[in-house]
């Protein structure tokens, strides 16, 4: 027993001393991850808390504001993303069999898609200023009725999506992590952790996103 | 680690059943449902939450433990919203729906 447990140390230079084996360090560094997931999980559900009371609250002027989302460019960003999050769970697939070539190409794949995102997500953000519907002291508003109310529903937008933005540049650094590790020959079919809970965390975001899009673009349209 | 490996088949069918549920979820905003419009998107993006949550994020086969973590992470998030929500709407400071 202990001659085995000896080997099985020496073997893996990743398990460190705490774990039994492996599979239960691999378990733990899960268990962590989700539980880091849940707190973002009320990060996030504050928000939406926020914009249901909002959009309950200024009916008139959400309808009014609906105009300025763009659901054909949300609907490719959607797509964008969900290619992403599949490009992602190939690379953790590719780890698992312990194919070095094609990891990289996925992981740079996903790179690739996110920063798509982010690109598109600019030329709204971008529209916005143009239009002058940034909340603050340059904020216009075609129709004055809703000039205080509109401004806190653009508010609420440019949190929520700012915020998944920033996760996605955050997700774009970790990836770009996995890649470097990945090349150095960090990673082998026994131990591939990282690979694992950066995809959890791409796919949480993704997750938020499959939320955030009809919330913001879809359901005003036909109020 | 003796992870059992997903067939590319199942991912693939799981990536296009969400790409599918995008498509439908924007054809149905085009049509005028009233109240119902709200629950149709709210639906399916419970449903492709789902599917990320099940098959790309592996929760089926996860350890007990973990599916604990996830479902009362959920679970509090359902008390601050239908706590927030029920506070706003029984002291009139909302519209509630019209059965209430």
């Amino acid at each position: 027993m202990a001659h085995s447990e000896a080997t099985l140390v020496a073997s893996n230079s990743n398990l460190r001393h705490h774990f039994d084996d492996t599979a239960q360090q691999f378990e733990s560094s899960t268990l962590g991850m989700w539980v880091f997931l849940v707190t973002e999980i009320m990060f996030f559900g504050g928000m939406f808390g926020a914009y249901t009371v909002y959009r309950q609250l200024y009916p008139d002027a959400f309808a009014s504001t609906s105009r300025f989302m763009n659901v054909t460019i949300g609907a490719i960003n959607t797509a964008v993303l969900i290619c992403s999050s599949f490009t992602m769970v190939l690379a953790v697939r590719s780890a698992q069999l312990g194919k070095k070539k094609a990891l990289i190409l996925f992981l740079v794949a996903t790179l690739i898609l996110g920063c798509v995102f982010l690109g598109v997500k600019y030329t709204e953000y971008h529209e916005k200023w143009i239009d002058h519907h940034i909340p603050g002291p340059y904020f216009q508003y075609a129709d004055s009725r809703y000039f205080h109310q509109a401004q806190i529903l653009f508010f609420l937008y440019f949190a929520m999506t700012g915020m998944h933005a920033i996760h996605m540049i955050v997700g774009a650094g970790l990836l770009t992590t996995l890649i470097v590790m990945a090349a150095r020959d960090r990673f082998s079919s026994a131990w591939y952790t990282p690979v694992e809970m950066i995809g959890l965390y791409w796919h949480f975001v993704d997750i938020v996103w499959i939320f955030l899009f009809p919330l913001l673009y879809l359901i005003g349209h036909t109020k | 680690m003796n992870h059992h490996v997903v067939s590319t088949r199942l991912y693939t069918a799981v990536f296009i059943a969400l790409l599918a549920l995008t498509v439908t979820t924007v054809a149905v905003s085009k049509v005028e449902l009233g109240e119902l419009n709200l629950v149709v998107a709210m639906t399916i993006a419970v449903v492709k939450a789902m599917l990320v949550v099940m098959f790309f994020m592996d929760v089926r086969r996860a350890s007990s433990l973990t599916k604990l973590f996830v479902i009362a992470g959920l679970f509090w998030m359902a008390i601050m919203l239908v706590f927030l929500v029920s506070d706003y709407v029984s002291r009139g400071w909302l519209p509630g729906p019209r059965w209430f």
